[in-house]
């Protein structure tokens, strides 16, 4: 009966979400194009699915998830447990478990999360097949991992997140340059698309219990940051996973 | 069904190895995490099967009948809407915004009352909206001319990094998680269709090297517009 009542509370709320882009897609419909929308019942139908299916995926996770991985972040970045698994002096090397939940966590959260099958399907239909789903999600898994990992040392180690990013930032400048150039705009919007209904709450947990841990550190400052590094690293891994798969084809082509 | 229930199976993983092996603590209320997962599956599905019939339709026949009518005002239009209406309801963005109100205060850039946390925290979202809208505005228009994505991208990198110098420390953080933040699930689909809509229907475009590309932008602007937002405050 519980359960009941929370699908019904997570529906409603998720229908006061998705409102507002209902109304402005029903204005312009309606009001600018002036035309009838093609088979408006199909549509309703699947609109109401993807309400539906998102409720019962953010309760489905505030159930069974959230709590468990919110209390694993703070137990795992906890002084005690630190402590326990270093011998002798605590330096960043003390962390490794910690580093070792990062880079699981996400990499095990990004490919769940369904903004990101919703672009790797669209973009497997529009290279006809030449981006492979799974391809593009295991990259992107990747680089969500590996931005964690760096984004959860950055905060132990206390250094300013700008000059990781700048870093980052130049990779990217210098990867586009050699890329090839039907990746480029789809790795720059995963980016993006990485950081949502899974990913964020977690890695929030982390990042905050962390930097509520470490002396010197304020939760407030730098509890903040690690989604950055989620949403840069990606780009960096999407461009690498397109070059290895060119390369490959090259070597495969001219070796033969 | 099978393929939701194979993209949750890391996180299971993951979850029950550190509980069981590094933290060494028995898994809790079975009961409450296997409905919870089943429920996590099931709504996966749904997900999935209303994005083909809905979501993706739906973005890709709008922009099919913007490019015929040929309004590149309307089109404008559309998108700012479009941007700013998905994105000022953000519960991740609401969540972030308030804790961006805490640290402000805290820091002493307003003062410590409720009241001007508040508006410092709804100003903030305001800002991130507006910064989505322009941001597809932009976007859209770059499908229109053609331009390398690459190009816009990087010169927003530059800006990015001067203001970083410039602005105020406490707001660094947010401003570069604020461009992850903004994207939602709904948001995502709508806007790929959008682009890769747009980009179809308009002669000498690729949908690949065109299409894509709005997402990237409404995640760098937010932390330019943030940036400026903490400097002017």
């Amino acid at each position: 009966m519980n359960y009941i009542a929370d699908l019904f509370n997570t529906f409603i709320g998720t229908l006061v979400d998705v409102a507002p882009i209902v109304l402005i897609l029903a204005v312009f419909q309606y009001g600018v194009l002036k035309k009838q929308v093609p088979a408006l019942k199909v549509k309703a139908i699947g609109l109401f699915y993807v309400i539906l299916g998102l409720s019962l995926f953010l309760l489905g996770l505030e159930k069974a998830l959230f709590p468990l991985g919110e209390l694993m972040a703070s137990q795992l970045t906890a002084y005690e447990f630190i402590q326990a698994s270093s011998n002798g002096a605590i330096d960043w090397t003390s962390y490794y478990w910690v580093y070792l939940f990062a880079f699981c966590i996400g990499f095990s959260t990004t490919i769940a999360e369904p903004s990101l099958l919703a672009v790797a399907i669209k973009a497997n239909q529009v290279s006809g097949g030449v981006i492979g789903l799974w391809g593009l999600r295991l990259s992107v898994a990747l680089g969500v991992a590996v931005g964690i990992t760096i984004g959860v040392y950055r905060i132990v180690v206390g250094d300013p997140i700008h000059y990781y990013i700048i870093t980052g930032y130049i990779l990217v400048v210098i990867q586009t340059n050699f890329a090839p150039k039907h990746i480029i705009p789809l790795a720059y919007d995963s980016g993006g698309v990485t950081t949502s209904t899974v990913t964020v709450p977690l890695v929030a947990a982390l990042g905050l219990g962390l930097a509520s841990t470490i002396e010197g550190r304020s939760p407030l400052i730098d509890g903040f940051g690690l989604i950055a590094f989620a949403s840069l690293c990606p780009i960096i891994s999407v461009m690498a996973y397109a070059q290895t798969i060119e390369y490959i084809s090259k070597k495969v082509n001219t070796g033969a | 069904m099978l393929a939701s229930a194979k993209d949750l199976l890391p996180i299971v993983i993951v979850i029950s190895f550190f509980q069981l092996v590094v933290l060494q603590q028995p898994m809790p209320n079975y009961f409450e995490i296997i409905t919870g997962l089943l429920m996590v599956v099931t709504g996966l599905t749904f997900f999935v099967f209303g994005l083909e019939k809905a979501l993706f339709p739906l973005g890709e026949s709008m922009a099919n009948a913007f490019a015929r009518k040929g309004s590149v005002f309307w089109l404008v239009m559309f998108a700012f809407f479009l941007g700013f209406g998905t994105t000022i309801a953000e519960p991740a963005l609401i969540a972030v915004a308030a804790k961006a109100g805490e640290i402000a205060a805290k820091a002493g850039v307003i003062e410590q009352t409720a009241e001007s946390i508040e508006q410092y925290a709804f100003g903030l979202r305001l800002t991130v909206a507006l910064s989505v809208g322009f941001a597809i505005i932009l976007g859209v228009i770059r499908i229109l001319k053609g331009w390398p994505i690459q190009r816009v991208i990087i010169i927003g990198y530059i800006i990015v990094v001067i203001m970083t110098y410039f602005a105020p420390k406490e707001i660094i953080g947010i401003a570069y998680d604020s461009g992850g933040v903004t994207t939602s699930t709904i948001t995502v689909p709508l806007v790929t269709a959008l682009g890769v809509g747009l980009a179809s229907a308009i002669k000498g475009r690729n949908p690949m090297l065109d299409g894509f590309g709005l997402i990237a932008f409404a995640s760098l602007l937010p932390m330019i517009f943030v940036m400026a937002y903490g400097m002017i405050y």
